[in-house]
């Protein structure tokens, strides 16, 4: 036992194990929402001790951690970046934020396999070993592809997010990419293949870039309203690549902390499918968008207006008022307006609530936070199920900045590319005012017929806008 | 089977951390599934102890560089990931407080 304990070495393997069940722990209460919070501390904690017992404690060849002084300013300089971007950045912005950071984890990975290769071969070569087939190189070449892949698809999806970016869909794009994926596995295997020759790293270099343009062609067809579901892959895949390096360094925290990232984000993915009732294939492959056979008739259907005194009245002698936001709410920055326009409404006497679908925003949740963020009440909050139970007996619902959440194609339309999604059914309230900023088409880009019906009047203009001159009106009644 | 027997430890951790994985936040609800990637995304920044390891043991001016490097970007998904989960989770924090006060 004191043998065990006194070496320097056990201390940081203890240290790895509590980092170890910290993150297992962590992830577990981050799964419930009374103990998300602690959760996230739990994991932060856990990262803490791993992080200083490595530098304080770790050992190669007998050797202790060197260059500490340029680590702890690399260390500060991560620190303060991180820390000030992601306490700056826009509650709405949080998706692309995430992205971001998860790009960086990936490109961390592949930078230490990228380092890691060279040393690997010029020792094999001195050895005189005929090939590269051992599990080193495998880890070391996947951390790279994976990695690699991770990093440049983040940067795209973050691109996407933000607006930045387009989407290119051609057909040719899916062979594009499949062959470049046998590509790049069959390049992995070529190398391991070859001798060993101190300092030729050339194939290295070209098959990491190789790694990026995948992860480029990957997520570039992918319809920008699927960017959660890809970031939360990638996230996984992040996972697999920290989890290759715990191979490598035959290191017990990076290869438990990623793999488990790497499974439970697969599972994250494939919920976040299920919540949108599609497969996680048909997401990749992207059936989304683009098939306009089920909106070819919708061309000359009209569309009524509301205007602000109309509306105002309408609203304020209503009983019972639903509020169903979208990602325009949120790029407006209105959901502080739409606070007001509730808390206006309630002291009337129209009882208000707001429908939430699961994956209305950007990402699963994200209304949630932004209207948390508006100081909502969280019993306001109402979930898809729930809504469309009452949704019968209420007497306006406003449609603020949401499109396909709410589009009956889902349920009728058997052509629709979002046919079979769960939706709000919005069209069964009494009656539906829709603010929007024009009669362009939602994320999926497909036509929307609650638009057209007849118990449907529409509010055009900015949604922040909108409401403040909505908010006035009711005032002035 | 030679390969087996060199990495069996490291294959045994793979697959019960696997198992583990899915098994931790199989009940995960809808609305935490944004936080719950997040966290999971500042999990993964565990990689930093790669970047500090190649980092401590670098030698050529190159590798410095890349380790340098790669020590930022690790500490920024670390960081920058437990920051912006506990940004978002303190939006749920919020609606509690205030439910009990009521």
């Amino acid at each position: 036992m004191e043998q065990i304990f006194s070496s320097e070495i056990s201390i940081l393997e203890i240290s790895y194990l509590l980092a170890s069940i910290l993150f297992i722990l962590g992830l577990k209460k981050l799964s419930h929402p009374d103990t998300a919070r602690a959760g996230n501390l739990w994991a932060a904690a856990g990262m803490t001790a791993a992080i200083l017992f490595t530098i304080l404690f770790h050992k190669k060849d007998g050797q202790s951690i060197g260059n500490i002084s340029w680590i702890l300013i690399a260390l500060a300089i991560g620190t303060f970046i991180g820390w000030y971007a992601s306490k700056k950045v826009k509650m709405t912005a949080m998706p692309q934020m995430v992205s971001i950071f998860n790009g960086m984890g990936g490109a961390c990975a592949a930078l230490i396999a990228l380092m890691e290769f060279p040393k690997m071969q010029n020792m094999l070569a001195a050895e005189g070993v005929a090939n590269m087939f051992n599990g080193e190189a495998i880890a070391i070449l996947l951390a790279l592809m994976i990695g690699g892949v991770s990093f440049a698809g983040s940067m795209i999806a973050f691109g996407k997010l933000d607006g930045r970016i387009g989407d290119i869909k051609h057909p040719i794009l899916r062979i594009i990419n499949l062959s470049f994926l046998v590509l790049l596995l069959v390049a992995l295997v070529l190398i391991m293949t070859m001798t060993p020759i101190a300092g030729n790293n050339i194939m290295i270099y070209l098959f990491a870039i190789a790694a990026l343009i995948y992860g480029v062609t990957f997520v570039m067809p992918i319809g920008g309203a699927d960017m959660p579901v890809v970031i939360s892959l990638l996230n996984s895949f992040t996972g697999v690549a920290a989890a290759m390096g715990g191979f490598l360094y035959n290191n017990q925290a990076m290869l438990t902390g990623g793999i488990l990232v790497g499974s439970s984000g697969t599972i994250l993915t494939i919920l976040m499918c299920k919540a949108m009732n599609r497969s996680l294939m048909n997401v990749i492959i992207g059936a989304f968008g683009g098939s306009a056979a089920g909106s070819a008739q919708a061309g000359d259907k009209n569309v009524k207006e509301i205007s602000l005194s109309d509306a105002s009245v309408l609203l304020s002698y209503s009983q019972k008022v639903y509020i169903v936001p979208g990602y325009g709410l949120a790029v407006a920055q209105a959901q502080h307006l739409c606070h007001d326009l509730d808390t206006l409404l309630e002291s009337k006497g129209v009882e208000v609530k707001y429908g939430i679908h699961p994956v209305a925003g950007r990402m699963p949740g994200h209304m949630n936070v932004l209207l948390a963020e508006a100081d909502v009440p969280y019993e306001k909050l109402v979930e898809m199920d729930d809504v469309n139970n009452e949704v019968g007996n209420t007497d306006v619902l406003i449609v603020i900045g949401a499109n396909d959440v709410v589009n009956p194609a889902a349920e009728t339309d058997p052509g629709s590319p979002i046919y079979g999604m769960p939706v709000i059914k919005a069209w069964e309230a009494k009656n539906i005012i829709v603010m929007k900023r024009s009669m362009a088409k939602g994320y999926a880009a497909i036509e929307n017929d609650l638009f057209h019906h007849p118990k449907t009047r529409m509010l055009f203009g900015d949604a922040k806008a909108t409401l403040q001159k909505l908010i006035t009106e009711i005032k002035s009644l | 089977m030679k390969f087996f027997l060199e990495y069996k430890e490291a294959i045994f951790v793979i697959i019960l951390s696997i198992f583990l994985g899915i098994e931790v936040i199989s009940h995960v609800p809808a609305v935490l599934h944004t936080p719950l990637m997040s966290g999971s995304n500042a999990i993964h920044g565990v990689v930093i102890i790669g970047a500090i390891i190649v980092m401590g043991h670098a030698q050529a001016t190159l590798s410095l560089v890349f380790g340098f490097i790669a020590v930022i970007l690790g500490t920024l998904n670390v960081v920058g990931g437990f920051v912006v989960t506990d940004r978002m989770l303190e939006m749920f924090k919020k609606k509690k407080t205030k439910k009990t006060n009521k």
